[in-house]
């Protein structure tokens, strides 16, 4: 499990971007109502950060082309993004939010 | 059960159909494309592709489960050459002709041409897959690139050859690159782009030919200089395809003319995309050739056609009026720009600086009409919010 951020570090209705050198991925967290979400925080499209982007509900906008990633799912809602991002399931131990290691280390970017 | 026809399957004619299908139409679907490569999504021609980063894999608009999905015939290398509003039969360039009740006008545009100078091997212009492997190929050779054009193309081509290592001149009409649609200091900030990243740009000449056997050698400036090169790409704008509708019924006027439903002066024929001019709510007129227009448009028409067919009145329905969206990849800054300012609107900055990554407004009367933003999407992305409101209702 790695550490990432304590539950207070994020505050609802905005995207936290973490990106550290022991991550092998930038991520972006999430929280909606009493839960957390992460997932990459990099477009599947280009690059771009997501944590730059709008947040309505469960869905990140992409700050470039608005493309929209379900946070639950990962999957977009339309052009020009056609892959989904990844989802990494969130563990929260005493207001502490964990993600599994193998979950997102780095895997070669599908084109 | 009814036929619709899309004709042109870029972007909007894809997003038509796929539209067409989400929205209940259960009938023929009819695909037809001009080109013979399955659809592909054109933003990247003019960078990953010249880059070489992306190949024609990495650009598809559709693959087997969205095609399977959308259970369409395809006719591909097919183009439609005329339309008869009366019998509705669409006549194909094969000699086939196809009865359609409904049809989707997606032709876009083609690149403009330099006129009255000779057709020589490496002058190019850039709007097809099979465009940007041509110049793609005389750009793996070195050799003095020259650029006419200063605009979103002219610049991103610019900016590519420039990446693999080209000496590159970039030849503009106006003063500034941009100047009449974002005016003088946004493109004093292009400019800057541009010679920070060592292409100099000629300014205030136009192309009055082009000199070489097969290939060019130099291109004629209006000034009298000559300016030598080895490959020369065209990026002068581009023209709506709707010659194919010419006796249809279909009023034209630079591209199809629609009203905020998509709607064109032929009942059951609907146009999206680059190649329509469509009526905003306040009126005005506007053609949009950028991406997001092209991606969204589509299920206006789409949504407006079948109430048309179901014999429903397409009024009840939302209305056509986005923002106006483009963005542009050059060297390695990213530009946004949201609305339609005038190039006289002011220009003023909200955060950052001209120098780097900033954004600004254009206010006229204290109003916004736009954003511009360099490398700075988030702050960017608030402020498009914010105007996407005001726009709607202007
Ligand atoms: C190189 C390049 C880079 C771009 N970069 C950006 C960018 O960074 N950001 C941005 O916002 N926008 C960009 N754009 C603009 C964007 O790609 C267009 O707005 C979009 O492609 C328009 O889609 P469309 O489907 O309306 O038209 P098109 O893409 O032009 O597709 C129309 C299709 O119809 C076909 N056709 C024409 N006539 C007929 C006929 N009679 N019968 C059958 N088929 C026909 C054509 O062959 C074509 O395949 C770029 C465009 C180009 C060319």
């Amino acid at each position: 499990m790695i550490q990432l951020c304590s539950v207070e570090e994020l505050t609802p209705g905005t995207v936290t971007r973490i990106a550290r050198p022991d991550l092998p991925a930038p991520l972006a967290l999430v929280k909606v109502g009493d839960r957390v979400f992460c997932i990459d925080d990099t477009c599947s499209h280009e690059t771009a950060s997501l944590s730059d982007g709008w947040l309505d509900g469960h869905e990140v906008e992409c700050p470039l082309h608005e493309s929209r990633f379900d946070v639950r799912t990962g999957r977009p809602d339309c052009p020009p993004a056609r892959r989904s991002i990844r989802t990494h399931a969130v563990r929260l131990v005493d207001g502490i939010v964990y993600v599994e290691e193998s979950s997102v280390a780095a895997e070669e970017p599908a084109r | 059960m009814s036929t619709i026809a899309v004709v042109g399957v870029g972007l909007a004619g894809v997003r038509a159909g796929e539209a067409l299908r989400a929205q209940g139409h259960d009938g023929r679907l009819v695909m037809i494309g001009e080109e013979a490569v399955e659809p592909y999504d054109r933003p990247p021609l003019s960078k990953q592709v010249l880059l070489g980063t992306y190949e024609a894999c990495d650009i598809a608009l559709t693959d087997t489960a969205s095609r399977a999905e959308l259970d369409a015939e395809w006719l591909l290398g097919t183009r439609a050459t005329a339309f008869d509003p009366v019998t509705r039969h669409l006549t194909l360039s094969d000699g086939q002709s196809l009865h359609a009740e409904g049809v989707v006008i997606a032709t876009g545009a083609r690149a403009r041409t330099l006129s009255g100078v000779p057709e020589l091997d490496s002058v190019h212009t850039l709007r097809t897959l099979d465009d940007a492997r041509r110049l793609r190929d005389d750009l793996s050779r070195p050799g003095r690139v020259a650029v006419v054009g200063g605009g979103f193309i002219g610049a991103e081509v610019a900016s590519a050859a420039r990446a693999l290592g080209h000496e590159v001149t970039i030849v503009e009409f106006e003063q500034m690159p941009l100047l009449r649609q974002l005016g003088s200091a946004a493109a004093g900030v292009l400019r800057r782009l541009h010679t920070d990243h060592g292409v100099p740009l000629v300014t205030g000449v136009s192309v009055t030919g082009l000199v070489g056997r097969d290939r060019v050698q130099a291109v004629s400036l209006s000034d009298g200089r000559s300016l030598p090169a080895d490959v020369v790409v065209v990026g002068i704008g581009a023209v709506p395809n709707t010659e194919w509708l010419a006796g249809s019924g279909v009023a034209l006027d630079n591209g199809v003319l629609t009203d905020e439903w998509c709607r064109t002066t032929v009942p059951g024929v609907v146009a999206a995309g680059d190649v329509a001019a469509y009526r905003c709510r306040g009126g005005r007129r506007l053609r949009i050739e950028h991406w997001t227009n092209a991606r969204d448009m589509p299920a206006t028409a789409a949504r407006s056609l079948l109430a048309t067919l179901r014999g429903e009145d397409p009024v009840e329905q939302p209305a056509h009026d986005p923002l106006p969206y483009v963005w542009s990849d050059q060297y390695d800054s990213h530009l946004q720009i949201a609305g339609r300012p005038d190039a006289d609107d002011a220009l003023e900055l909200v955060s950052g600086s001209f120098d780097s990554g900033f954004v600004a407004v254009y206010r006229r009367d204290g109003a916004v009409t736009g954003v511009l933003a360099v490398d700075s999407p988030k702050e960017f992305g608030r402020l498009r919010r914010e105007l996407r409101g005001t726009w709607a209702t202007r």
